[in-house]
């Protein structure tokens, strides 16, 4: 883990709601990270906001030594975030957390809703890296809210749900037909209600599952005992430090 | 060469900044940050006889420059922390203090007796101030009787350093922090949280689990350099400030107003280097200054 600071090199509106950041280190390279993993941010200009924001890794660009975030606004932190200009300066604590594996066997899908997209897009341009057959499966309210799908696309098959069907197949993520296809392993990315409904289907199905968790945090250090879930073999742990992916079979869901 | 030491009672500190409990872990989890050596003394998470879960999630919310937390004192008890974490913290050349809490008077003297017999554990930090706990803890805080009887219980059962930390949730903390100097503690920490909530007017719930929490960082700052102020002048025992913390500056305040010592809590989460940043701070403060040494700064407020 490191504190560094990076400059915006690009700001990407990509609609009122959604930007996209690219960062590139003030000096040197970024340190290696794995898919999954996610950086805590330094929100600059915000009036009243004073903790870090805990952002996913979306996308390493080794070639240009550019980090993408993928932010939605929330709230004042992630609007100050996203009103920052080419040129400033953010200050990241990185990498943290763990990621997804990457080391399973058979077929696999990478599914994600809403800005819960974000650290498949890494995942699974690594995964083909690696020589895997990779499935995307991406969820929004309308085509609108659909992010960074040619990006996807570059590095897999993209199947789409709309709750309003203006674009793909119309419904959420967990009535898509591509599900009945062969799955052996779900990598899972979005809002809690999305991900306890593919976890719920995963285990009707005996699918090995992973989900990444969003719990709110505010060291990201394992320090604050703040994000903690339930496991099911260990009590309450650090969202951020065990997580934030974990394997279905550890949560109490 | 500016002399950063200080004193608290018996205790030598190399400089008169620490971490808080609950906020810097076991320090581990900042080695890749900081030099941890560098510190004044690490005050490590709340520790209890017994091994504790804390409350559920959601444990925090973000507030106007700070934050509230319930965590609820969520820790593996005493003898893990013996068996497992001091082994691992015990050669660091810094104060290893020990925040102890507990649900009754001899929890937290069973704490203090089997952290007594381990000589690198500095001193120990009697939570009498957590507010997140259904027994005990800030209970024994917001009464003079109450805080009394911990401290003098602790007292009889530990010869090392004994600072007692003190809620700001009451009506007057001079008194309390008078009763458990009378009691025997040889210093004095404050504050721990302030009791706050917050509401997701949205959803019309709370923002934590418990409803309320402790609210923490810059935001209480000025209610703490007070509460520090009116203690100072009201024992003679050292005064450990804390609350809101988050640069050489702030710290400084604290001195002046008379603390001994100060911690760094929630400004931790945010810049994992602050604490050492502080140090250096208050190294150019007491050169640009041309002052000899740190303790000229205590209770150096002039009115």
């Amino acid at each position: 883990m490191t504190e560094m600071d990076f400059i915006v090199s690009e700001n990407l509106s990509i609609s009122p709601l959604y930007g996209l950041l690219k960062l590139t280190p003030q000096s040197g390279t970024m340190p290696d990270t794995y898919p999954g993993q996610f950086v805590q941010v330094e929100v600059p200009h915000s009036k009243t906001t004073f903790l870090r924001r805990p952002i996913s890794i979306c996308y390493v660009d080794e070639e240009r030594n550019q980090l993408w975030l993928l932010i939605r606004k929330a709230g004042e932190g992630t609007a100050s975030l996203l009103a920052t200009r080419v040129g400033e300066t953010l200050n990241l604590v990185m990498p943290l957390g763990n990621g997804f594996s990457c080391s399973f066997a058979g077929e696999m899908i990478l599914i994600g809703g809403g800005v819960g997209v974000a650290p498949l897009l890494q995942l699974g341009k690594v995964l083909s890296k690696l020589g895997k057959k990779v499935r995307f499966l991406l969820g929004a309210r309308s085509a609108s809210d659909l992010l960074l799908l040619d990006e996807f696309k570059r590095w897999g098959e993209v199947y789409i749900s709309t709750e309003d069907g203006s674009e793909g197949e119309k419904g959420f993520v967990t009535q898509h037909s591509i599900l009945n296809s062969p799955i052996d392993h779900i990598a899972c990315c979005g809002p809690q209600p999305m991900m306890k409904a593919v976890a719920a289907i995963a285990k009707s199905k005996g699918i090995d599952c992973e989900v990444s968790l969003e719990n709110m945090m505010a060291c990201g250090l394992g320090a604050c005992l703040c994000c903690v879930e339930d496991t099911a073999d260990s009590g309450h742990v650090c969202v951020c430090k065990e997580g934030p992916v974990f394997n279905i079979n550890r949560l109490k869901w | 060469m500016v002399d950063l030491s200080v004193e608290i009672g018996k205790l030598k500190l190399k400089n008169p900044i620490m971490t808080a409990s609950g906020t810097f872990g076991y320090g581990e989890e900042f080695a890749d940050f900081i030099d941890l050596n560098r510190l004044g003394g690490i005050i490590v998470k709340g520790t209890t006889l017994h091994h504790r879960e804390g409350n559920p999630y959601p444990r925090m919310a973000e507030t106007p420059s700070g934050m509230l937390n319930a965590v609820g004192l969520q820790n593996k008890g005493v003898d893990y922390f013996i068996e497992h974490i001091y082994p691992r913290i015990k050669d660091l050349d810094t104060r290893v203090i020990v925040n102890v809490s507990g649900s009754c008077i001899d929890d937290y003297v069973a704490v203090c007796e089997k952290l007594s017999p381990l000589d690198k554990v500095a001193a120990v930090e009697i939570n009498i101030s957590c507010p997140n706990v259904k027994q005990g803890g800030m209970g024994f805080g917001t009464t003079c009787s109450g805080a009394e009887s911990v401290t003098s219980a602790v007292r009889k059962a530990y010869d090392g350093t004994m600072i007692v930390k003190l809620t700001p949730n009451v009506t007057d903390i001079t008194e309390i922090a008078r009763a458990v100097e009378a009691a025997g503690a040889d210093a004095v920490s404050l504050t721990n949280t302030f009791l706050g909530m917050a509401i997701d007017v949205e959803k019309r719930k709370p923002m934590l689990s418990t409803i309320t929490g402790g609210l923490s960082g810059p935001c209480i700052r000025p209610i703490a350099v007070r509460m520090v102020w009116q203690v100072a002048n009201a024992v003679k025992v050292p005064v450990v400030g804390l609350g809101g913390i988050a640069s050489g500056r702030d710290a400084i305040e604290f001195l002046l107003a008379g603390a001994t010592a100060v911690q760094i809590g929630t400004a931790n989460f945010v810049d994992p280097q602050v604490s050492v940043k502080a140090i250096d701070d208050i190294e150019d403060y007491l050169k640009r200054h041309q002052i000899a040494s740190v303790r000229e700064l205590i209770g150096g407020m002039e009115v």
